[in-house]
């Protein structure tokens, strides 16, 4: 760093001496650190107490994470293992009428990933669109405002949007739902006897979809935001609507953080509990209907908000295995989306083009120091893992 | 379109058009064709049956083929596209506003009637009277309340030393290339996508190993709601230390000063307001989880202050639980679900609009 031809911090050339102590190059434990010209840093107790912490903390994530698999792995276990037909705990309550772990844990984790996906396609074309909204089409004075809006609709805690789609989402749905019926109910996920109170997954998955908007919309923001400026004006300079200047310059640069975008909101919806705890009346089976009463697959997370505190013994072990299927699975997808965001994201595949972005001019917002930090190596390299 | 370029009177009050400006729609022709829209589309729905939905659906899909149509004429196809596409970027955004203002507006209209100052100072519950034998139920959140206190105060305690001091492990300590630092922050990412309700199946399968069957307490939830608070405090706090300029830390290190003493008296009372904003969003957003708390601490209708042992009722569960398993009376029940909502709604507000004032007020100087 210390003979970076490209420093463009006032003075951060001020001398050889301060640069080459830089946070990011040299650590006090550095192996690599010593130079001829190093000044030597005073350390004292203080410091390595305080390194020792910081580092500890960092270390007790990893430790957190891993007692989190270890502990449901532990109380799972016995549920899995059991037989089910011959144990007498298994064989009543939430558990009774199963051969085993799998043919309970199977339409759980069908009617999880079912209902995520109807609420991912009704969710990520509006969140998406939501994120062009702002990023390009609002007058740029109100902009900042309506992100704030759909920010707050993350704040929401989820039991809120429960209640919420109980009295509004149900009743608001019911003319849909017996439309779609009546007229569409020729194709399957439409079949069936509709429901009349309105407690379908179609009103889950929906509540559902709201609670991912602003996770999607927010990243995809960012990341349109983040688009280099002058290949939008010069798709513009060629005469390209500001749509067709859209499908040219943004949306390219932006797919993979959209794809990734929507794979995190996905892994909200996987998880997300009480909405449709609330909402949905549900019954364990593998059923593609959207509009029924009793035949709305349930999802883990709300069979287990359901059934825990009636279940004891190793049905609850049951439950507990559930939840360490719906932890794979949401680790699985949250896993795909941050690969996803660390390979091809924008700063991975256009670093040659950043240079031109003057650094002095956005020092102030995260969403800027994430494409334009190219100068300072260090700050950028981390960004490159760091897309929230 | 009058090609008024030959014309030999100039016409001041009518610019001169040419090729460029020719073949345009007047400037707010949308709001026209929306207007014509939900006019012909409310007669028509009045012949046949009016509904509002009906109305507001049917008008838009008008709209968007009139103001397809006409622009095809007037101007090209390629307009009429863009035309379009501004129309429906435009309805996903007010599609996204209409569900955040219902609900607003619902928790507080249901709520506003349960708020009020016995709801917030007693303790609600069931009480039987031996003689009349009659069940005299009294709504009240104190209990809740003070188990969301403890609770997610117990977590922040928890948690926001740990986030923090491994966010300056990652931003000051640690350089990119290393393994701990890139697996440290690749983990981070992870767990911000745990479910909550497997951070809840987490505490109480960690606390039934430790002190038997009746595991449900206080701490237990503030555990899980940590194993969520710590990978937002890393994440905000991550960014907000990078947003330090280093002139500051070759400065000071110029000066002699140890890195210690730089991060304590230089780096952290910088960043301290964007910490600060972090730490109180992510307070907002674990004070609303259900599910965890739910699983850890139970549910109950007694006081309970002790975190350390028996189950801990908190707003969000009273929400929950007032609806889904309502005592007696049903319509209290709900009631104070819903004031239990209310009170939840404005908490987070409230500590949403702290983190705003926090991080205008000292914001660091920049652009944007």
């Amino acid at each position: 760093m210390s003979t970076n031809k490209t420093v463009s911090r006032p003075n951060a050339g001020l001398s050889a001496n301060t640069t080459t102590a830089a946070p990011h190059t040299t650590g006090s434990r550095s192996p690599q650190g010593a130079g001829p010209a190093r000044v030597k840093i005073t350390s004292r107790p203080a410091d390595r107490v305080f390194f020792g912490l910081s580092i500890g903390s960092a270390g007790l994530i990893i430790v957190i994470l891993a007692a989190v698999a270890l502990f449901l792995i532990i109380q799972a276990v016995p549920a899995i293992t059991a037989n089910w037909r011959t144990n007498a705990n298994l064989s009543q309550g939430p558990t009774s009428g199963y051969a085993d772990f799998w043919a309970y844990v199977g339409p759980l984790m069908w009617g999880t990933l079912w209902a995520s996906a109807i609420a991912l396609v009704i969710g990520a074309p509006i969140a998406i669109g939501i994120a062009l909204f702002i990023s390009h089409y609002a007058p740029r004075r109100v902009a900042g405002v309506l992100g704030y809006l759909i920010d707050l609709l993350a704040a929401v805690p989820s039991i809120v949007f429960g209640l919420w789609g109980i009295i509004v989402i149900r009743p608001l749905l019911l003319p849909l739902s017996a439309w779609l019926n009546h007229n569409l109910g020729w194709i399957p996920i439409f079949g069936g006897t509709a429901s009349t109170t309105g407690s379908t997954i179609l009103a889950g998955a929906v509540v559902l979809a709201v609670m991912i908007l602003p996770i999607i919309s927010s990243i995809s923001r960012e990341i349109f935001l983040q688009t280099p400026r002058l290949n939008e004006e010069a798709a513009l300079a060629l005469g390209a609507t500001k749509w067709e200047m859209i499908t040219l310059a943004v949306l390219p640069y932006a797919r993979s953080g959209v794809v990734s975008a929507t794979l995190l909101g996905l892994g909200r919806a996987l998880g997300e509990t009480m909405a449709i705890a609330l909402i949905i009346s549900p019954s364990i089976q593998v059923s593609w209907r959207i509009l029924t009463e009793g035949e709305n697959s349930q999802t883990i997370a709300a069979n287990i908000a359901l059934n825990f505190q009636v279940a004891d013994g190793l049905q609850r072990q049951a439950l507990i295995g559930t939840g360490l299927m719906l932890f794979v699975i949401s680790l699985g997808v949250n896993m795909i989306a941050r690969v996803i965001v660390v390979r091809t994201g924008p700063q991975a595949t256009r670093k040659p083009k950043r240079k031109r972005v003057e650094p002095a001019a956005s020092a102030a917002t995260p969403a800027s120091t994430a494409g334009v930090g190219r100068v300072d190596v260090s700050i950028s390299d981390h960004h490159e893992g760091a897309q929230s | 379109m009058t090609v008024t370029l030959g014309s030999r009177s100039p016409r001041p009050h009518n610019p001169i058009t040419n090729t460029l400006t020719t073949g345009q729609l007047p400037r707010f022709v949308e709001f026209y064709v929306l207007a014509g829209a939900l006019v012909v589309m409310g007669g028509a729905l009045l012949l046949i049956g009016f509904s509002w939905g009906g109305w507001i659906f049917l008008s838009i899909v008008l709209y968007l083929i009139a103001l397809g149509a006409l622009s095809t004429i007037a101007e090209n196809r390629r307009k009429a596209t863009d035309r379009i596409v501004r129309s429906l970027v435009s309805i996903a955004f007010l599609l996204a506003i209409a569900p955040l203002i219902s609900t607003l507006f619902t928790v507080a209209a249901k709520g506003i009637g349960q708020l009020n100052w016995a709801f917030i100072s007693q303790a609600g519950g069931a009480a039987f009277n031996p003689d009349t034998l009659a069940v005299t139920i009294t709504s009240g959140a104190l209990q809740a309340i003070v188990g969301t206190l403890i609770i997610t105060g117990t977590a922040a305690l928890m948690s926001i030393p740990i986030g923090i001091l491994t966010a300056v492990y990652l931003v000051e300590y640690a350089r990119p290339t290393e393994w701990m630092a890139r697996s440290v922050t690749f983990l981070v990412d992870v767990m911000t996508g745990i479910p909550s309700i497997v951070a809840g199946l987490f505490a109480f399968s960690l606390f039934t190993l430790i002190v038997g069957p009746k595991a449900f307490s206080g701490f237990s939830a503030a555990v899980a709601l940590s194993v969520l608070m710590i990978p937002i405090v890393v994440r905000s706090c991550e960014e907000m230390l990078r947003l330090v300029p280093h002139d500051l830390r070759e400065a000071s290190f110029a000066l002699g000063v140890s890195r210690f003493s730089t991060i304590i008296k230089i780096v952290l009372p910088t960043a301290i307001a964007g910490i600060i904003t972090g730490v109180m969003l992510a307070i907002a957003r674990v004070i609303g989880e259900t599910a965890p708390i739910f699983m850890a601490a139970s549910f109950t209708d007694n006081f309970n202050a002790n975190p350390f042992s028996g189950p801990m009722q908190t707003l969000p569960v009273l929400a929950y639980t007032g609806y889904k398993f309502p005592g007696q009376d049903i319509a209290a029940s709900n009631a104070s679900a819903w004031g239990a909502a209310l009170l939840l709604v404005l908490i987070v507000v409230i500590l949403n609009i702290i983190a705003r004032i926090v991080a205008r007020a000292f914001a660091p100087k920049g652009t944007r």
